[in-house]
Protein backbone atom coordinates (compact mmCIF):
# COMPACT_ATOMS: atom_id res chain seq x y z
CA UNK A 1 0.00 0.00 0.00
CA UNK A 2 1.01 3.02 -1.03
CA UNK A 3 2.35 5.73 2.02
CA UNK A 4 0.14 8.12 1.12
CA UNK A 5 -2.91 6.45 1.52
CA UNK A 6 -1.39 4.24 4.92
CA UNK A 7 -1.37 8.06 6.37
CA UNK A 8 -5.22 8.34 5.66
CA UNK A 9 -6.00 4.85 7.26
CA UNK A 10 -4.21 5.61 9.95
CA UNK A 11 -6.11 9.12 10.52
CA UNK A 12 -9.74 7.60 9.53
CA UNK A 13 -8.77 4.85 11.83
CA UNK A 14 -9.84 6.13 15.17
CA UNK A 15 -13.11 7.85 13.68
CA UNK A 16 -14.49 3.98 11.99
CA UNK A 17 -15.46 3.36 15.43
CA UNK A 18 -18.00 5.99 15.40
CA UNK A 19 -19.06 5.01 11.85
CA UNK A 20 -19.45 1.11 13.23
CA UNK A 21 -22.55 1.98 15.88
CA UNK A 22 -24.11 4.10 13.16
CA UNK A 23 -23.76 1.60 10.60
CA UNK A 24 -25.46 -0.75 12.97
CA UNK A 25 -28.30 1.71 13.95
CA UNK A 26 -29.08 2.06 9.86
CA UNK A 27 -29.37 -1.75 9.59
CA UNK A 28 -31.99 -2.00 12.48
CA UNK A 29 -33.61 0.87 11.12
CA UNK A 30 -34.46 -1.03 7.64
CA UNK A 31 -35.90 -3.89 9.39
CA UNK A 32 -37.68 -1.71 11.38
CA UNK A 33 -38.74 0.46 8.13
CA UNK A 34 -39.81 -3.00 6.31
CA UNK A 35 -36.84 -2.89 4.24
CA UNK A 36 -35.65 -5.73 2.71
CA UNK A 37 -32.21 -7.18 2.08
CA UNK A 38 -31.33 -5.76 -0.77
CA UNK A 39 -32.87 -2.42 -0.28
CA UNK A 40 -31.06 -1.67 3.27
CA UNK A 41 -27.72 -2.88 1.52
CA UNK A 42 -28.73 -1.03 -1.73
CA UNK A 43 -29.80 2.17 0.01
CA UNK A 44 -25.92 1.93 2.06
CA UNK A 45 -24.20 1.87 -1.46
CA UNK A 46 -26.64 4.14 -3.32
CA UNK A 47 -26.94 6.87 -0.93
CA UNK A 48 -23.43 6.43 1.53
CA UNK A 49 -24.84 9.25 3.80
CA UNK A 50 -26.03 8.00 7.41
CA UNK A 51 -27.95 10.94 8.71
CA UNK A 52 -30.16 11.03 5.50
CA UNK A 53 -30.48 7.28 4.98
CA UNK A 54 -31.86 7.36 8.85
CA UNK A 55 -33.97 9.92 8.36
CA UNK A 56 -35.63 8.18 4.95
CA UNK A 57 -35.54 4.75 7.56
CA UNK A 58 -37.84 6.78 9.68
CA UNK A 59 -39.97 8.19 7.34
CA UNK A 60 -40.56 5.17 5.98
CA UNK A 61 -41.19 3.22 8.83
CA UNK A 62 -43.81 5.88 9.79
CA UNK A 63 -45.65 5.95 6.40
CA UNK A 64 -44.98 9.62 5.32
CA UNK A 65 -45.43 10.42 2.07
CA UNK A 66 -42.80 9.61 -0.82
CA UNK A 67 -42.11 13.47 -1.68
CA UNK A 68 -41.22 14.18 1.95
CA UNK A 69 -39.24 11.07 2.63
CA UNK A 70 -37.32 11.74 -0.67
CA UNK A 71 -37.44 15.81 -0.10
CA UNK A 72 -36.19 15.21 3.58
CA UNK A 73 -33.43 12.82 2.76
CA UNK A 74 -32.19 15.36 -0.01
CA UNK A 75 -32.17 18.33 1.97
CA UNK A 76 -29.74 16.84 4.90
CA UNK A 77 -27.19 15.85 2.34
CA UNK A 78 -27.23 19.44 1.01
CA UNK A 79 -24.43 20.71 3.69
CA UNK A 80 -22.48 18.24 1.01
CA UNK A 81 -22.40 21.07 -1.82
CA UNK A 82 -20.41 23.28 0.77
CA UNK A 83 -18.23 20.06 1.32
CA UNK A 84 -17.51 19.66 -2.50
CA UNK A 85 -17.01 23.31 -3.47
CA UNK A 86 -14.33 23.59 -0.19
CA UNK A 87 -12.84 20.39 -1.40
CA UNK A 88 -12.70 21.52 -5.12
CA UNK A 89 -9.81 23.27 -5.35
CA UNK A 90 -7.79 20.56 -4.22
CA UNK A 91 -8.51 17.87 -6.56
CA UNK A 92 -8.98 20.69 -9.68
CA UNK A 93 -5.76 18.71 -10.86
CA UNK A 94 -7.38 15.66 -11.58
CA UNK A 95 -9.32 14.07 -14.98
CA UNK A 96 -12.71 14.18 -14.83
CA UNK A 97 -13.28 10.45 -14.31
CA UNK A 98 -10.95 10.20 -11.33
CA UNK A 99 -13.02 13.35 -10.01
CA UNK A 100 -16.15 11.56 -10.93
CA UNK A 101 -15.25 8.84 -8.60
CA UNK A 102 -13.61 10.61 -5.34
CA UNK A 103 -17.24 12.75 -5.31
CA UNK A 104 -18.89 9.51 -4.75
CA UNK A 105 -17.06 8.73 -1.48
CA UNK A 106 -17.42 12.52 -0.13
CA UNK A 107 -18.63 12.00 3.72
CA UNK A 108 -18.74 14.56 6.65
CA UNK A 109 -15.61 12.91 7.56
CA UNK A 110 -13.74 12.10 4.50
CA UNK A 111 -13.87 15.97 4.07
CA UNK A 112 -13.12 16.80 7.68
CA UNK A 113 -9.64 15.21 7.61
CA UNK A 114 -8.80 15.76 3.81
CA UNK A 115 -9.05 19.47 4.71
CA UNK A 116 -7.54 19.55 7.47
CA UNK A 117 -4.46 17.58 5.77
CA UNK A 118 -4.64 19.78 2.79
CA UNK A 119 -4.83 23.02 4.72
CA UNK A 120 -2.53 22.48 7.39
CA UNK A 121 -0.17 19.37 5.90
CA UNK A 122 3.52 20.15 5.88
CA UNK A 123 4.34 16.90 3.92
CA UNK A 124 3.95 16.62 0.09
CA UNK A 125 1.37 13.81 0.52
CA UNK A 126 -0.72 13.07 -2.63
CA UNK A 127 -4.44 14.32 -2.32
CA UNK A 128 -6.22 11.90 -4.13
CA UNK A 129 -4.17 9.11 -2.16
CA UNK A 130 -4.56 10.56 1.40
CA UNK A 131 -8.31 11.35 0.32
CA UNK A 132 -9.10 7.70 -0.74
CA UNK A 133 -6.95 6.32 2.07
CA UNK A 134 -9.74 8.27 4.75
CA UNK A 135 -12.82 7.86 2.07
CA UNK A 136 -12.25 3.61 1.69
CA UNK A 137 -12.52 2.32 5.38
CA UNK A 138 -15.23 4.50 5.67
CA UNK A 139 -17.06 3.48 2.62
CA UNK A 140 -16.25 -0.52 3.98
CA UNK A 141 -16.84 -0.28 7.54
CA UNK A 142 -20.42 1.59 6.66
CA UNK A 143 -21.45 -1.34 4.23
CA UNK A 144 -20.28 -4.00 6.86
CA UNK A 145 -21.80 -2.27 9.89
CA UNK A 146 -24.95 -1.91 7.78
CA UNK A 147 -25.55 -5.75 6.66
CA UNK A 148 -24.86 -6.64 10.14
CA UNK A 149 -26.93 -4.24 11.61
CA UNK A 150 -29.88 -5.29 9.20
CA UNK A 151 -28.81 -9.06 10.20
CA UNK A 152 -28.86 -8.86 14.31
CA UNK A 153 -32.45 -6.97 13.74
CA UNK A 154 -33.52 -5.30 16.53
CA UNK A 155 -31.41 -7.45 18.83
CA UNK A 156 -29.07 -4.47 20.21
CA UNK A 157 -31.00 -2.70 22.83
CA UNK A 158 -32.24 0.31 22.33
CA UNK A 159 -31.49 1.67 26.00
CA UNK A 160 -27.90 1.59 25.16
CA UNK A 161 -28.56 4.87 22.81
CA UNK A 162 -25.87 3.83 20.36
CA UNK A 163 -26.92 6.39 18.28
CA UNK A 164 -24.63 8.85 20.62
CA UNK A 165 -21.74 8.23 18.97
CA UNK A 166 -22.85 9.95 15.69
CA UNK A 167 -22.73 13.29 17.53
CA UNK A 168 -20.33 12.14 19.37
CA UNK A 169 -17.90 11.95 16.40
CA UNK A 170 -18.91 15.30 15.08
CA UNK A 171 -18.35 17.04 18.30
CA UNK A 172 -14.66 15.34 17.67
CA UNK A 173 -14.65 17.11 14.37
CA UNK A 174 -16.11 20.51 15.50
CA UNK A 175 -13.35 20.75 18.08
CA UNK A 176 -10.33 21.56 16.10
CA UNK A 177 -12.65 23.11 13.36
CA UNK A 178 -13.04 26.02 15.72
CA UNK A 179 -9.59 27.22 15.84
CA UNK A 180 -9.62 31.09 16.14
CA UNK A 181 -12.12 33.63 16.95
CA UNK A 182 -14.34 33.67 13.99
CA UNK A 183 -14.18 30.71 13.21
CA UNK A 184 -15.40 29.69 17.01
CA UNK A 185 -18.18 31.84 16.62
CA UNK A 186 -19.14 30.24 13.58
CA UNK A 187 -19.73 27.40 15.23
CA UNK A 188 -21.37 29.09 18.34
CA UNK A 189 -23.93 30.82 16.32
CA UNK A 190 -24.24 28.59 14.20
CA UNK A 191 -25.22 25.63 16.71
CA UNK A 192 -27.70 27.80 18.34
CA UNK A 193 -29.51 28.80 15.23
CA UNK A 194 -29.66 25.01 14.32
CA UNK A 195 -31.27 24.37 18.00
CA UNK A 196 -33.81 27.40 17.41
CA UNK A 197 -34.35 26.19 14.26
CA UNK A 198 -35.39 22.51 14.72
CA UNK A 199 -39.27 22.75 14.53
CA UNK A 200 -39.03 23.66 10.68
CA UNK A 201 -40.28 21.51 8.24
CA UNK A 202 -38.03 19.02 5.97
CA UNK A 203 -34.87 19.47 8.85
CA UNK A 204 -34.23 22.66 7.10
CA UNK A 205 -32.79 23.57 10.57
CA UNK A 206 -29.25 22.46 9.54
CA UNK A 207 -28.60 24.58 6.99
CA UNK A 208 -30.36 27.56 8.23
CA UNK A 209 -28.16 26.85 11.61
CA UNK A 210 -25.11 26.61 9.31
CA UNK A 211 -25.81 29.80 7.09
CA UNK A 212 -26.28 31.49 9.94
CA UNK A 213 -23.17 30.38 11.88
CA UNK A 214 -21.34 31.25 7.66
CA UNK A 215 -22.70 34.51 8.32
CA UNK A 216 -21.59 35.77 11.98
CA UNK A 217 -17.78 33.99 11.15
CA UNK A 218 -17.79 36.60 8.01
CA UNK A 219 -19.10 39.70 10.17
CA UNK A 220 -16.76 38.88 13.07
CA UNK A 221 -13.96 38.74 10.50
CA UNK A 222 -15.00 41.57 9.24
CA UNK A 223 -14.77 43.15 12.71
CA UNK A 224 -11.67 42.40 13.94
CA UNK B 1 -54.49 7.78 -10.24
CA UNK B 2 -54.41 5.63 -6.68
CA UNK B 3 -50.47 6.59 -6.97
CA UNK B 4 -51.49 10.14 -6.54
CA UNK B 5 -54.09 9.03 -3.68
CA UNK B 6 -51.50 7.67 -1.68
CA UNK B 7 -48.80 10.56 -2.38
CA UNK B 8 -51.78 12.73 -1.28
CA UNK B 9 -52.29 10.87 2.46
CA UNK B 10 -49.47 9.08 3.00
CA UNK B 11 -51.46 6.46 4.87
CA UNK B 12 -50.51 3.44 2.82
CA UNK B 13 -47.36 1.93 3.02
CA UNK B 14 -44.72 2.03 0.42
CA UNK B 15 -44.59 -0.50 -2.13
CA UNK B 16 -40.76 -2.32 -3.05
CA UNK B 17 -41.07 -0.27 -6.22
CA UNK B 18 -41.87 3.21 -4.33
CA UNK B 19 -38.79 1.78 -2.05
CA UNK B 20 -36.52 1.54 -4.69
CA UNK B 21 -37.38 4.85 -6.66
CA UNK B 22 -36.99 6.84 -3.23
CA UNK B 23 -33.64 5.36 -3.11
CA UNK B 24 -32.08 5.95 -6.38
CA UNK B 25 -33.83 9.48 -5.82
CA UNK B 26 -31.94 10.31 -2.90
CA UNK B 27 -28.93 8.49 -4.23
CA UNK B 28 -28.86 10.55 -7.45
CA UNK B 29 -29.42 13.75 -5.85
CA UNK B 30 -27.06 12.82 -3.42
CA UNK B 31 -23.82 12.22 -5.54
CA UNK B 32 -25.10 15.71 -7.69
CA UNK B 33 -24.28 17.51 -4.56
CA UNK B 34 -21.46 15.67 -4.07
CA UNK B 35 -20.45 16.11 -7.48
CA UNK B 36 -21.14 19.81 -8.46
CA UNK B 37 -18.22 21.76 -7.29
CA UNK B 38 -15.23 19.41 -7.90
CA UNK B 39 -16.91 18.61 -11.39
CA UNK B 40 -17.06 22.86 -12.45
CA UNK B 41 -13.89 23.88 -10.43
CA UNK B 42 -12.01 21.81 -13.44
CA UNK B 43 -12.48 24.28 -15.23
CA UNK B 44 -12.39 27.07 -13.39
CA UNK B 45 -8.68 28.29 -12.60
CA UNK B 46 -9.14 30.03 -9.00
CA UNK B 47 -11.34 29.92 -6.85
CA UNK B 48 -13.14 33.56 -5.96
CA UNK B 49 -11.51 35.15 -2.85
CA UNK B 50 -15.00 35.47 -1.78
CA UNK B 51 -15.99 32.29 -2.05
CA UNK B 52 -12.73 30.85 0.16
CA UNK B 53 -13.55 33.72 2.68
CA UNK B 54 -16.97 32.28 3.25
CA UNK B 55 -15.65 28.58 2.74
CA UNK B 56 -13.22 28.86 5.71
CA UNK B 57 -16.37 29.26 7.92
CA UNK B 58 -18.03 26.04 6.29
CA UNK B 59 -16.43 23.43 8.90
CA UNK B 60 -17.57 24.86 12.12
CA UNK B 61 -20.85 25.84 10.96
CA UNK B 62 -22.13 22.75 9.55
CA UNK B 63 -20.73 20.65 12.55
CA UNK B 64 -22.17 22.60 15.15
CA UNK B 65 -25.83 22.64 13.06
CA UNK B 66 -25.11 18.79 13.39
CA UNK B 67 -23.92 18.55 16.91
CA UNK B 68 -25.89 20.60 19.20
CA UNK B 69 -29.79 19.83 17.89
CA UNK B 70 -28.73 16.16 19.14
CA UNK B 71 -27.01 17.20 22.05
CA UNK B 72 -29.72 19.64 23.28
CA UNK B 73 -33.56 19.57 23.58
CA UNK B 74 -35.28 22.51 24.74
CA UNK B 75 -37.32 21.85 27.46
CA UNK B 76 -40.06 24.62 29.32
CA UNK B 77 -37.17 25.23 32.66
CA UNK B 78 -34.00 25.66 32.54
CA UNK B 79 -33.55 23.02 34.90
CA UNK B 80 -35.16 20.50 32.63
CA UNK B 81 -33.23 21.48 29.61
CA UNK B 82 -29.34 21.57 31.61
CA UNK B 83 -30.44 18.35 33.42
CA UNK B 84 -30.52 15.64 29.78
CA UNK B 85 -28.34 13.13 30.16
CA UNK B 86 -27.49 13.57 26.50
CA UNK B 87 -26.20 17.36 27.05
CA UNK B 88 -24.45 16.21 30.29
CA UNK B 89 -22.98 13.80 28.56
CA UNK B 90 -21.99 16.08 25.24
CA UNK B 91 -20.71 18.31 28.03
CA UNK B 92 -17.82 16.25 29.39
CA UNK B 93 -17.21 14.59 25.47
CA UNK B 94 -16.72 18.28 24.77
CA UNK B 95 -14.00 18.74 27.47
CA UNK B 96 -12.23 15.68 26.39
CA UNK B 97 -12.29 16.84 22.63
CA UNK B 98 -10.85 20.00 23.70
CA UNK B 99 -8.21 18.68 26.17
CA UNK B 100 -6.95 15.66 23.79
CA UNK B 101 -8.49 16.14 19.97
CA UNK B 102 -8.61 12.26 20.41
CA UNK B 103 -11.71 11.06 18.38
CA UNK B 104 -11.38 7.67 20.49
CA UNK B 105 -11.62 9.40 24.19
CA UNK B 106 -14.04 11.90 23.30
CA UNK B 107 -16.39 8.94 21.86
CA UNK B 108 -15.47 6.49 24.63
CA UNK B 109 -16.14 8.96 27.69
CA UNK B 110 -19.34 10.50 26.02
CA UNK B 111 -20.76 6.88 25.98
CA UNK B 112 -19.94 6.33 29.23
CA UNK B 113 -21.01 9.12 30.90
CA UNK B 114 -24.15 8.85 28.70
CA UNK B 115 -24.76 5.10 30.78
CA UNK B 116 -23.78 6.24 34.07
CA UNK B 117 -26.22 9.09 33.88
CA UNK B 118 -28.94 6.53 32.37
CA UNK B 119 -28.51 3.76 34.07
CA UNK B 120 -27.38 5.02 37.28
CA UNK B 121 -28.05 8.69 38.47
CA UNK B 122 -30.98 9.22 36.64
CA UNK B 123 -32.21 5.82 37.24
Amino acid sequence: MHADIRAGVRDVSPLLLGIAPFGLVAGIASVEAGLDFAQAVGMSIIVFAGASQLAALELIGANAPFAVVVATAVVINLRVVMYSASIAPYFADYGERLRAGLAYVLTDQAYALSIAEFTTAETERSRFRYYLGVATPLWIVWQISTVIGFVLGAGVPEEWGLTFAVPLVFLALLVPAMKDRPTTVAGAVGGVAALLAVGVPFNLGLLVGATAGIVAGLIVEGVT
Amino acid sequence: MADAAVIATGTTAMSDRRIWLAIVLIGVATYGFRYSFIHLFGRIDEVPPTVKRVLRYVPAAVLAALVVPDLVTLRPTVTATLLDERLIAGAVAGVVAWRTENVFATIGVGMLTLWVVRFIVFA
